[in-house]
């Protein structure tokens, strides 16, 4: 079980939070505009990195703010935590 | 004494007796003894039967690892434990304990039979054999198999012991208290660093605390007299805490790990005063030093599971821990020095002993010890077979071949009553590995050791591979102080004198003069699997570890293969001809040794399993005989039974009343969220299907909610308060997710939205009154309110006071009749609807509960969300096409109507259905079919809510077809166990289409 850098709150336990899947997936601006196939790509494709991975993450059972985390899937290693607004760090 | 007790110990207290029985019979032991020790001093090896073939088997370990010694403790009480292992349990007096899986008794076992027919029954034999004719399986096959398999008997009454949760924070963790974790722990704690340190057994010391060959030198002490000395040392430091009987269950990630002490399992039942029996440890921990030790491998030959079989090492901790000689006339058979320092003890004892080593000479300090007191040695040699069915009472030898492939020359036969045996050391890798660590095969010493790399834990001891004392002391000593960042300590300087072994020689499976197929050579004891079964599963084609582990069972039993999976590998790595290094290793999985639901679940039992919530009328419908239904966390009145109704006649009752007087229901339970903010109208158009723009103020609005991917995800009607002010209700079971999902879009995709959303389900109770006569309820309690349709219309709302407290009316309706909902603020709940029930009595109003709720809205072909829809359903199939705007560019979910997948017609659509005989009421969930007589049948839909309509004297039901929309008036079955019931497709809103009562 990690524990997480909650950017609102500081280091809490993963029991916490809720994880929310890939991150940086920007919801499209004009859906109606695009083809069934362009629209579930946003809908439906997402990835499952073995390695660094970007991550949504929700502190469910704290502030209840969602921000986005770095984690290396391969050893739960978190590399970073950063708030919606923010960039991605380069990792 | 008894005759096996040949020695004192400062660990057993002989003067203190301790009496237990075993399979009924009484025995004596003493303080200090674990079940284990005490039968063996009573000479009882045989302790129960194999699981598959039903062998005898005696103890063959002092510790967890051990795979056959498993009792029943306790029997045919609510206290009773299956699968306990005598050598973890600590003798206590009127221990009670019994041997499992033989029937019917451990000395006369039927299961027996299996033994004589195992050739029949090779690894894969159920999976091969029990599946034709199909039909025997449940009447013939199973009941057999269960009868005659199986631990132990889980027991049949709730578990009166009391269990526990501790979390815990620490710098640094010490997992085992043999001497590496001693030398960690005292580093550490010396160094200001706050520190746990576990050990699984009642006393510290480990293997060496046992260890009293003048070969092991330390500080020119014996190396248990030192460690003995270090011990008390230890227990003086104050930023220590040492858990004793608490063993390591887990290691997560982020230092995170379980930890179960056992608090009272080793008092006597009358001693244990009500206290804890065990606590599960939490803990975090910024450092990890893992001392877990390694334990002792068997060897495979033929027959090597007879009783009184027992791992060399074990039979030295017997003997100089508890003071018992597991024989009289012993024999070791090992391939490494570690086995002669048991030979040493026993002769120094008096007791007779032989060895046999496979290898062909060893020029060790202890060997020479052992060669020089007159032991005598074959060398090069192996056992071959074993005689003696409940105990071991000969062997017989041969010498093996050049490479140590085959044996040669003549068979040799010597009698004994006690074999020790060993085969090396496995390092206990498991925590390391648990935690995510990776492990490099070493082979010299054939082992697995961990590799490391974690910043936040090390190994030290014989779990890292470090076998020697003088490497254990030294590396502990330096990596500790490497990982924590120290200069000096007190082992710095140290002196240790050691017997170092120089010649090492390992054999997997000892080669014998039969084959493999006629041998019983076990590998893994408890669940029976022997090297035969291995190679079967190989030549079976079977090749991953992982597959062969499953096919044969190996390493799957309770012991989960401590003692096994190492053979195992070895044995698959030399047949197939490859590396045992590139085969990796079956994953070690938590927990380490079984642990008890209790200790799993702790205090979260009975009313702590999980929480109720209550409505603040909740009292009142528990006076008035309410049966109560169970909505997420929520206890929601059901029905209201009178004069021993059942749930149909109540329900009939309280529906009826409803449409022809008044009703009321508690809806507190709907989820409620305030919005506010100068975007919130915006906010609902975006996550609504309809417009919200020009909703009035003090109007209300039914709104349907959708996942992006087009499906129907909640509803509710909301209000508009104030200019930027809306009360949303959602449904009970899904107030928390819509909160989440909202509060997800509000902060990710619409951050520039001024919208702040509050949960205040919990903050307003509602009781909702509906019925022709419903208005006339609302007057009588707020008579100065003008409740003209004018004024009040239907789908508005307004603030109103009652005794004083300001209130909400909402005018609006689930079941079709004239109704109104009160909000009020929680603590109040309750009066407001004692009044509402007092100025209702002269109309009968009638208390109803979720069913009729249910019942009437189905009439009135309300969907309820999570009842008629199953994540699949779109608005377009439930035919609320009236509620999507056309007009809005987007909302969520707007764009996956138009996939091609959603506009299909021939998705499944939400009709009625009558039956044609209007007394018979469908199953909610039965299939409905189109043809009967074709097959496969095709299933073309469900139904999903079926009641007896008292109001239209009826049988009716909601339920999901394919293209079902335009089948009106269609004729479909229900095929049900016994019968097929015709339907009809019909229109889904069976009472007051033109929505009249609504202002009746």
């Amino acid at each position: 079980m990690f524990v997480i850098n909650c950017p609102y709150c500081g280091e809490r336990d993963q029991s916490e939070f809720s994880c929310g899947g890939e991150a940086h997936i920007v919801r499209p601006k004009q859906p109606t505009e695009l083809s069934d196939d362009e629209w579930a790509e946003y809908l439906f494709m997402r990835k499952n990195i073995k390695g660094v991975q970007f991550e949504r993450w929700n502190h469910a059972h704290g502030c209840r703010k969602w921000f986005n985390m770095v984690r290396d899937t391969s050893n739960d290693k978190i590399h970073a935590v950063y708030k919606m607004d923010e960039k991605p760090p380069v990792i | 004494m008894t005759k096996y007790r040949i020695n004192k110990t400062r660990f057993v207290d002989q003067t203190k007796t301790v009496s237990f029985t075993f399979d009924g019979k009484k025995y004596h032991g003493f303080e200090g003894d674990t079940l284990a020790s005490a039968l063996l001093s009573n000479g009882i090896h045989l302790v129960g039967r194999s699981f598959k073939y039903h062998r005898p088997r005696g103890i063959m370990s002092c510790g967890s690892e051990e795979p056959n010694a498993i009792c029943q403790i306790n029997a045919n009480t609510d206290l009773t434990e299956p699968n306990v292992r005598a050598t973890e349990i600590e003798l206590y007096e009127g221990l009670k304990a019994s041997s499992q899986n033989c029937w019917p008794s451990l000395n006369f076992d039927i299961g027996g039979i299996n033994n004589l027919i195992s050739p029949f029954i090779p690894a894969g034999f159920y999976y091969k054999t029990f599946m034709w004719p199909k039909s025997f399986w449940k009447k013939i096959y199973e009941p057999l198999i269960r009868l005659s398999a199986g631990l132990g008997k889980s027991p049949t009454q709730p578990d009166p012991d009391i269990y526990d949760h501790k979390h815990e924070h620490c710098d640094v963790l010490v997992i085992g208290g043999g001497i590496s974790g001693i030398i960690s722990a005292k580093i550490a704690a010396k160094n200001n660093l706050k520190t746990i340190l576990i050990e699984d057994k009642n006393i510290l010391g480990g293997s060496t605390i046992y260890q009293n060959n003048k070969n092991f030198i330390i500080d020119n002490q014996k190396s248990n007299e030192w460690l003995m000395n270090e011990i008390s040392e230890l227990e003086k430091l104050d930023n220590l805490i040492i858990k004793s009987r608490t063993s390591l269950a887990a290691f997560h990630s982020y230092n995170y790990l379980l930890a179960k002490e056992n608090i009272s399992d080793h008092l006597p039942l009358d001693k244990k005063n009500g206290s804890i029996r065990q606590r599960l440890w939490k803990i975090r921990a910024d450092k990890v030093i893992v001392a877990a030790g390694a334990i002792e491998r068997p060897l495979i030959f033929n027959n090597n599971d007879r009783p009184g079989i027992i791992l060399a090492n074990s039979v030295k901790k017997y003997l100089d821990f508890y003071g018992v000689s597991s024989g009289l006339n012993n024999i070791i058979f090992t391939n490494n020095d570690s086995a002669y320092e048991t030979a040493v003890s026993l002769f120094e004892k008096g007791i007779s002993v032989k060895i046999i080593d496979i290898r062909k000479k060893s020029s060790s300090n202890i060997v020479k010890n052992a060669e020089d007191l007159g032991i005598e040695i074959y060398w090069n040699s192996t056992v071959v077979n074993t005689f003696g069915y409940k105990k071991i009472k000969s062997i017989e030898i041969m010498n093996l071949s050049e490479d140590g492939s085959n044996v040669t020359g003549n068979k040799h036969k010597i009698q004994c009553d006690c074999l020790s045996i060993s085969g090396g050391w496995t390092p206990m890798v498991h925590m390391h590995t648990q935690s995510g660590g990776k492990l490099d095969f070493r082979e010299i010493d054939q082992v697995f050791v961990p590799s490391e790399k974690s910043e936040n834990h090390i190994n030290v001891g014989s779990c890292n591979g470090d076998f020697e004392l003088e490497e254990i002391v030294k590396n502990t000593n330096n990596k500790v102080k490497k990982f924590l960042n120290i200069n000096e300590s007190g082992f710095d300087k140290i002196s240790v004198l050691c017997s170092k072994e120089l010649e090492k020689k390992n054999i997997w499976l000892l080669p014998n003069t039969i084959s493999d197929g006629k041998t019983k050579s076990f590998i893994d004891f408890q669940n029976d699997s022997t090297a035969k079964d291995i190679k079967l599963a190989l030549r079976e084609g079977f090749k991953s570890i992982e597959h062969v582990k499953r096919y044969t069972t190996t390493g799957m039993a309770t012991d989960q293969g401590k003692l096994s999976n190492m053979h195992a590998l070895g044995i698959i790595a030399d047949t197939a001809g490859v590396k045992m290094g590139s085969l990796g290793t079956t994953t070690f999985r938590p927990p380490f040794t079984p642990l008890t639901f209790g200790a799993i679940v702790g205090r979260s039992v009975g009313k702590f399993f999980d929480i109720v919530r209550k409505t603040s009328i909740h009292e009142w419908h528990v006076q008035n005989n309410a049966k109560f239904e169970n909505v997420g966390q929520w206890k929601r009145p059901w029905y209201y039974p009178i004069n021993n109704e059942n749930l149909h006649e109540a329900v009939q009752r309280e529906s009826k009343a409803a449409r022809d007087s008044a009703g009321i229901l508690d809806a507190s339970t709907l989820g409620k969220i305030d919005i506010q903010g100068s975007d919130a109208s915006e906010f609902l158009n975006r996550v609504y299907t309809n417009a919200w723009s020009k909703l009035g103020i003090g109007k209300c609005r039914y709104g349907l909610m959708l996942n992006e991917d087009g499906m129907v995800y909640d509803d509710g009607v909301t209000t508009r308060l104030g200019e930027n002010h809306y009360l949303m209700t959602t449904t009970t079971g899904g107030a928390a997710n819509v909160l989440s999902k909202l509060e997800d879009y509000l902060q990710t995709e619409w951050p520039e939205l001024d919208v702040y959303l509050t949960s205040v389900t919990d903050h307003y109770s509602t009781a909702s009154i509906c019925g022709p006569n419903s208005k006339k309820i609302l007057k009588k309690l707020f008579p100065n309110k003008d409740f003209s349709d004018e004024a009040f219309p239907h789908m508005s709302y307004q603030d109103a006071i009652i005794d004083k407290i300001e209130c909400r009316i909402m005018r609006i309706s689930f079941t079709g009749e004239l109704s109104y909902e009160i909000n009020i603020e929680s603590k109040y709940g309750k009066s407001l609807w004692e009044n509402c029930i007092a100025a209702g009595e002269e109309y009968k109003i009638t208390p109803y509960g979720t069913e009729t709720m249910h019942l009437l809205r189905a009439e009135k072909g309300f969907i309820i969300v999570g009842q008629d829809t199953d994540g699949t359903m779109t608005p377009i199939d439930l035919q609320m096409d009236w509620i999507v705007s056309k007009k809005k560019y987007d909302f969520i979910g707007k764009r996956s109507l138009y996939r091609s997948d959603t506009m299909r017609e021939d998705r499944k659509q939400l009709v009625g259905l009558l039956t044609d005989d209007p007394n018979e009421i469908l199953e909610e969930g039965a299939q409905i079919v189109s043809e009967l007589d074709k097959k496969p049948v095709e299933m073309i839909g469900h139904v999903t809510s079926s009641y007896f309509s008292p109001n239209l004297n009826k049988s009716i039901a909601l339920a999901v077809v394919k293209g079902g929309k335009k089948m009106n008036g269609q004729k479909l079955f229900v095929p049900m166990e016994n019968k097929n019931i015709n339907v009809t497709v019909s229109d889904f809103i069976f009472l007051d289409k033109e929505n009249k009562r609504i202002n009746a």
